[in-house]
């Protein structure tokens, strides 16, 4: 029995005719030219300081102490501050991960995420604040009678690299543990377990691949730290091999000892690479779930500070359904937040020693000077031109990769590309800038090119924080529609705009906010390339801060703080949630 | 005729050697166990996939040579069809043209197709906002407005609950009636078959084989 059939069905009017296919750009241009970029940007210095290089005597080299000194001390360093940070975001992470509802988690959470934003130089300036000669803590210890506690030196690095790495450390591992699913919470009490079967059962096995990725990454970040070795480290006992590149460039003019460091830090970061890729963990950043997500995934109820602190406390029994955590004892549930209030204290307390010392006397007089003005132009200029740079560079390698690992299912080889994204891990800022610096020696005065090589310099840096970030969703959209987008030949500028823009938007923002950020606190590559005729506010710190010149310093620091929050909060607005107003 | 002339592919360790003709204007419902290859034959007609050797052609002209949207076939898959980020009218006037650059008389297909499946009231909504069911319809209407010759549905029912089932194929039947495409229907359940009034192909071993019919 035929159905009759639908009369609007009958009614929909064939198509008209195909039009013919415009030809279009080849699929791999994009990735080229970026490949190209990044070869030409890296390819060529290390040529050049290889040429360099041929005429080393290596024996002779590593038979001086001093060298060999050098780099014991930088894996020292790098070591210690790796095991501490590690080994204090561990409890860190655990406290916030069974205290889902703790006031003021969510803006924790958020302030560990600010570690990747706020400039190393700017937070250096907040440790000394607090922790120098004539900081807080050594105010507290003399009015009690006690001897200073010196900061110059290794405590001084370690602090700083703790500083940075703990919350990096501790997000990456709250991440870890908020994924462990409630259910396993309950069959966990249900099955007797104590505190310590669940942490060797439940959370350390979530927590090792996380926790091992993440001490490879801390350890490559400190083992080529260089603004907190040269501010901190006070001295040449206390010097790792990238500052030793710097000092040996800029100061003692001795270039083959320059290029000498220069390939013994490649050699250590490219073994440092190949252990990375080996480590697990996935690379996120500890960016996956935002702050506001766990802000909205755990409401917290109670005004004011004082009512959510009395309404965490009595909570005596696990919270409710949306986030079951097996129950507590008082004492236990104390020392959670006593360890909550540390970490906070330990990242905050900088912080704020910086603001209140931005308020001075030379506050004004500081913003209305030239110098800090030139800075600070050049910081913005050298910013957006970074994160242009990197984003471009990004998008070009990913839309050649993202063509051979999704249509032409070539996993491991667009995986491969990709890498060459990463190869700021092998070449550090300054091992770069030295290869650039004997490159186009001949041809140009590299300080008045300045700024151009900075840019260049922190895009390749700033490229693998850009990678990770979109890498994860640009695949993921290309794998769900692939068939669709060549079913209805979706190409080209046409993709971009109705699909990739769309769903990329926000990642983009982030991206873009991330490069600019990284540009504006970079230290490395404009202490190389920086003079008298080109700063950046970050030099200009620095420079404030070298000849004790702690008032201006302090707005300085304060100004370039500023200016990173700012620049992070609107690119990452304006760019990456446009979308969301107009879906709503 | 939609002809499979000795198509041969290996996927890995699977070895597929297809050999057929299906009537131009037939509804063919393919059924096989998982991995058997219905949804590579599919893949292979549509062009995600080039055979390593043989010819597959459509009345007589050979379509390998073509991009997957030069060719005349449509494909509604059983999951992301849909963009959910564009409205539905959106992603069904991507049918039309692949920058969503629509004259008013095509604006006008849109809502007739949407219409057609009922689904008039939601064309500002977004995928999200739908149901299963739903969305599978506004691929149809899509499918419906691109009038291409072969229709390939890859499990469209799968995801179904058994109501929403039947109303979906019911629709189908009204679609394939309307424009009489060479339907290929990739399903696991002969009951399907019978409710789209199809031929039954059986596929195993990596090769297709008509069912004698009842």
């Amino acid at each position: 029995m035929a159905r009759r059939l639908h009369p609007l069905i009958a009614k929909v009017s064939s198509r008209p005719e195909a039009r013919a296919p415009s030809p279009g750009l080849p699929w791999w241009l994009g990735g080229a030219c970026a490949l190209a970029v990044v070869l030409a940007l890296t390819a060529l210095p290390l040529g050049a300081m290889l040429v360099e290089a041929g005429t080393l005597d290596p024996g002779a080299l590593f038979a001086d102490p001093w060298v060999a000194r050098v780099i014991r001390f930088s894996l020292f360093q790098a070591t210690l501050s790796t095991v501490l940070a590690v080994a204090l975001a561990l409890p860190v992470a655990l406290a916030l991960a069974h205290e889902p509802r703790f006031p003021g988690r969510g803006a924790l959470v958020t302030l560990f995420s600010l570690s990747l934003v706020i400039p190393t130089i700017v937070a250096i300036f907040g440790i000394v604040a607090v922790y120098g000669r004539s900081g807080w803590l050594n105010g507290a210890l003399a009015n009690v009678g006690m001897a200073p506690l010196p900061l110059y030196g290794l405590p001084g690095i370690l602090v700083a690299h703790v500083f940075f790495n703990l919350p990096l450390a501790a997000r990456v591992m709250l991440q870890s543990l908020d994924g462990i699913p409630d259910n396993q919470w309950r069959l966990a009490a249900q099955l007797g377990m104590g505190p310590l079967a669940r942490f060797r059962l439940i959370e350390w096995p979530s927590l090792r691949a996380p926790l091992i990725g993440a001490a490879v990454l801390i350890f490559t970040l400190c083992f080529t730290s260089f603004a907190i070795v040269m501010t901190l480290g006070g001295g040449p006992r206390a010097t790792t091999i990238e500052v030793a590149i710097y000092q040996a460039l800029r100061f003692d003019f001795d270039l083959p000892l320059a290029v000498a460091l220069a390939l013994v830090q490649l050699v250590m970061c490219a073994l440092l690479m190949i252990a990375s890729t080996f480590a697990p963990g996935d690379g996120s950043l500890g960016f996956a779930p935002t702050a506001q997500d766990a802000r909205d995934a755990y409401p917290i109820e109670g005004r004011g500070l004082r009512q959510r602190l009395r309404t965490w406390l009595e909570r005596r029994h696990a919270p409710d359904r949306a986030c079951w955590r097996p129950r507590a004892g008082m004492a236990v549930r104390l020392s959670r937040g006593l360890i909550i209030g540390s970490a906070a204290g330990f990242v905050l307390l900088p912080l704020a020693a910086l603001v209140i010392a931005a308020f001075n006397g030379k506050t004004l007089s500081v913003l209305g000077d030239p110098a800090t003005l030139e800075a600070a132009r050049n910081t913005v200029i050298a910013a957006f031109a970074t994160a242009a740079l990197a984003l471009a560079l990004a998008l070009g390698l990913l839309s050649a990769t993202r063509r051979l690992r999704v249509r032409a299912r070539r996993e491991r080889i667009g995986r491969w590309l990709q890498l060459f994204g990463n190869v700021i891990l092998v070449l550090p800022p300054v091992v770069l800038g030295t290869g650039l610096f004997l490159l186009l020696r001949p041809w140009a005065d590299v300080f008045s090119i300045a700024l151009v090589l900075v840019v260049a310099i922190n895009a390749l840096m700033a490229l693998p924080f850009v990678l990770r970030v979109l890498d994860a969703p640009m695949m993921r959209v290309a794998r769900q529609h692939d068939r669709l987008l060549q079913s209805l030949g979706i190409r080209g500028w046409n993709r971009w705009r109705l699909i990739d823009w769309p769903v990329l938007r926000r990642p983009v923002g982030l991206a873009l906010a991330l490069a600019a950020t990284l540009s504006a606190g970079d230290l490395s590559a404009i202490a190389l390339f920086g003079s008298e005729r080109v700063r950046t506010l970050p030099l200009l710190l620095y420079q404030r801060m070298g000849s004790y010149r702690l008032e201006e310093a302090a707005v300085t620091a304060g100004l370039l703080l500023l200016l990173c929050l700012v620049l992070f909060a609107t690119l990452q607005r304006l760019v990456g949630e446009g979308v969301r107003a107009r879906t709503r | 005729m939609l002809e499979l002339d000795d198509v041969t592919l290996a996927l890995g360790e699977a070895r597929f050697r297809f050999s057929l003709a299906l009537g131009a204007d037939a509804v063919h419902v393919l059924l096989g166990r998982s991995g058997s290859g219905k949804s590579t034959l599919l893949n292979l007609v549509a062009g995600f996939a080039a055979p390593d050797t043989g010819d597959i052609r459509w009345n007589g002209a050979s379509l390998l040579a073509l991009a997957p949207d030069r060719r005349p076939v449509n494909t509604l898959f059983q999951h992301h069809n849909l963009f959910a980020h564009l409205s539905v009218a959106q992603n069904v006037g991507l049918g039309l043209h692949p920058g969503l650059k629509l004259t008013g008389a095509q604006h006008e297909q849109v809502r007739d197709a949407l219409a057609a499946v009922g689904l008039a009231a939601h064309a500002d909504k977004r995928p999200p906002a739908l149901s299963g069911g739903e969305q599978q319809r506004v691929g149809l209407a899509r499918c419906l407005l691109r009038r291409k010759p072969v229709l390939l549905m890859d499990e469209p029912f799968g995801a179904l609950d058994g109501a929403t089932r039947q109303e979906m194929i019911a629709l189908t039947r009204d679609v394939t009636a309307s424009y009489s495409p060479c339907t290929i229907v990739v399903t696991h359940d002969p009951e399907d078959a019978a409710g789209l009034g199809a031929r039954v192909l059986r596929i195993a071993d990596g090769q297709v084989r008509p069912e004698p019919s009842a």
